[in-house]
């Protein structure tokens, strides 16, 4: 059993990251008794299971994730929805009205229509098919105002904090709402544009430094001095 | 003349010297991953999209996804001014670097969906292919597609009987053999091979060395390149730190 990264040493595709009998997390593979990083992140080592927290990915659903998307086309029964995975998702018809579906007197635009932006979950996903969404919970549906920030999806984790850290702190320094989709896109809506503009540029600096020690500190200690300047 | 009597080559290298490398990844904001590549006077740009829905909807594979290549020459690449549609030739080469690409990947995990690369070859002076293969890599590496290990390549060959590594474009044309190579360094596995021009088995077999081991240069570049934006970032944040220390001491 053999180590040749330290925890959070910056790691590319193809990078030895140990030899023996590791189990393996997420962004590794093995070749025999090899494992490789196969994308760029952090080394990370937990009770014997190696993994690599990536920098740099994009989304694959999974069922009971949360996610924001765009409608980008109306079918018979069913949306097409795009939540930055490889596949369109689907949201059915009588996953959004919460009742059975009426061809006849149900008319699917008048619920919701292409360039509408909605908070979904996940129902299923297999990798064959295309994932499918459903709106019958509390908190979903359509988004009526707000602005979307955008981040790699691998650094969901890091916004959310340990145990929801450094999101409840960036709520309660800026007063804010924050809706976060699993597929790295944000919803967030402030009172003020003040707020908003510094929520924003909090959460591009959570994006940008995601691999820096200290971020939760570091960016309360931004929005204290940024509102502490304005007042 | 190609090679001095000092046994130098045109630009001044010894044969088994690389031309100046420049590696840039993460170059453009609208592709999901980009990367460029300087290896002397050949300038490549690669930009790498997906995986994503493929459309037509007929060309997906339900067992892994489709990787797509486009190899293409700007029309400035070369001194007489080449026409931008597709020759035969970069229809080849498109297949040739996507073959080179496609065991780096897992392809298996992202069925029916499409992975799209772009190479523009920006200024053209021989080893095109290996630049873009170089360049291809790194920014699907940027782009947070899973690979087995980066693909760095090269090309070895033979000038006024001299074996020698990285030809440029005269050397390519004027030498007696080029042997452009892609391999996985990190594994040790060769992803494209091929020979144009006449050698013995023994030269062959010295070029082939010749270029893995341009090939590995190649891939502590990419290697590299890749940190550099995550490791500037670090140092920025450190530095602004420090300063704000010192501002409150």
């Amino acid at each position: 059993m053999t180590l040749f990264f330290n925890r959070r040493d910056l790691v590319v595709p193809g990078a030895l990251l140990a030899e023996g009998d590791y189990e393996l997390g997420e962004n590794v593979y093995r070749i025999d008794d090899k494992i490789y990083a196969t994308r760029v992140g952090l080394f990370e080592l937990k009770d014997d299971k190696v993994s690599v927290i990536a920098l740099n990915s994009f989304y694959v659903p999974r069922p009971g994730d949360v996610v924001i998307g765009d409608v980008v086309d109306v079918g018979v029964g069913s949306w097409a929805v795009d939540i930055r995975a490889p596949r369109l998702a689907i949201l059915r018809a009588v996953d959004a009205l919460g009742r059975p579906f009426r061809p006849d007197k149900d008319e699917l635009t008048r619920f919701l229509t292409v360039g509408d932006t909605i908070i979904a979950k996940v129902k299923a996903y297999d990798r064959t098919r295309s994932p499918l969404l459903t709106l019958n919970e509390p908190g979903l549906g359509k988004v009526t105002s707000g602005r979307i920030v955008r981040i790699t999806p691998s650094k969901v984790p890091r916004l959310i904090g340990r145990r929801g850290s450094m999101i409840s702190m960036l709520k309660r320094e800026t007063g804010c709402k924050i809706v976060i989709g699993m597929n790295g896109v944000v919803l967030v809506r402030c009172r003020s544009p003040e707020d908003e503009e510094l929520l924003v540029e909090a959460i591009e600096k959570i994006e940008r430094e995601s691999h820096v020690e200290g971020l939760t500190d570091r960016v309360a200690r931004m929005i204290r001095r940024r509102k502490g300047l304005g007042a | 003349m190609l090679i001095d009597d000092e046994g130098k080559r045109l630009d001044g290298r010894r044969p088994a010297e690389l031309r100046p490398l420049h590696i840039e990844v993460d170059v453009l904001a609208n592709a999901d991953g980009s990367a460029y590549v300087e290896q002397g006077n050949t300038k490549v740009l690669a930009a790498v999209y997906g995986p994503k829905e493929i459309h037509p909807r007929h060309l997906g594979l339900p067992d892994r996804a489709v990787l797509r290549c486009r190899y293409h020459m700007a029309p400035f690449s070369v001194k007489q001014r080449k026409s931008p549609a597709p020759s035969r030739r970069e229809i080849e080469l498109s297949k040739v670097i996507r073959e080179a690409l496609e065991p780096a990947l897992f392809l298996q995990q992202y069925p029916r969906t499409a992975i799209d690369v772009f190479i523009e070859v920006l200024q053209a002076d021989g080893g095109t292919r290996c630049a873009s293969i170089t360049a291809a890599a790194l920014a699907l590496a940027d782009a947070g597609i899973p690979m087995r290990d980066l693909v760095a390549a090269c090309a070895a060959g033979k000038v006024d009987g001299v074996l020698v590594l990285d030809l440029t474009d005269m050397e390519d044309k004027y030498g007696e053999a080029d042997v452009p190579l892609a391999m996985m360094p990190g594994l040790g596995k060769i992803t494209l091979l091929q020979m144009d021009g006449m050698l013995t088995p023994t030269e062959l077999k010295e070029c082939i060395m010749l270029a893995i081991e341009g090939c590995r240069q190649i891939y502590a570049a990419q290697k590299e390149a890749l940190r550099e934006r995550f490791v500037r970032i670090r140092k920025e944040v450190e530095e602004a730190e420090a300063a704000e220390g010192g501002a409150e001491g």
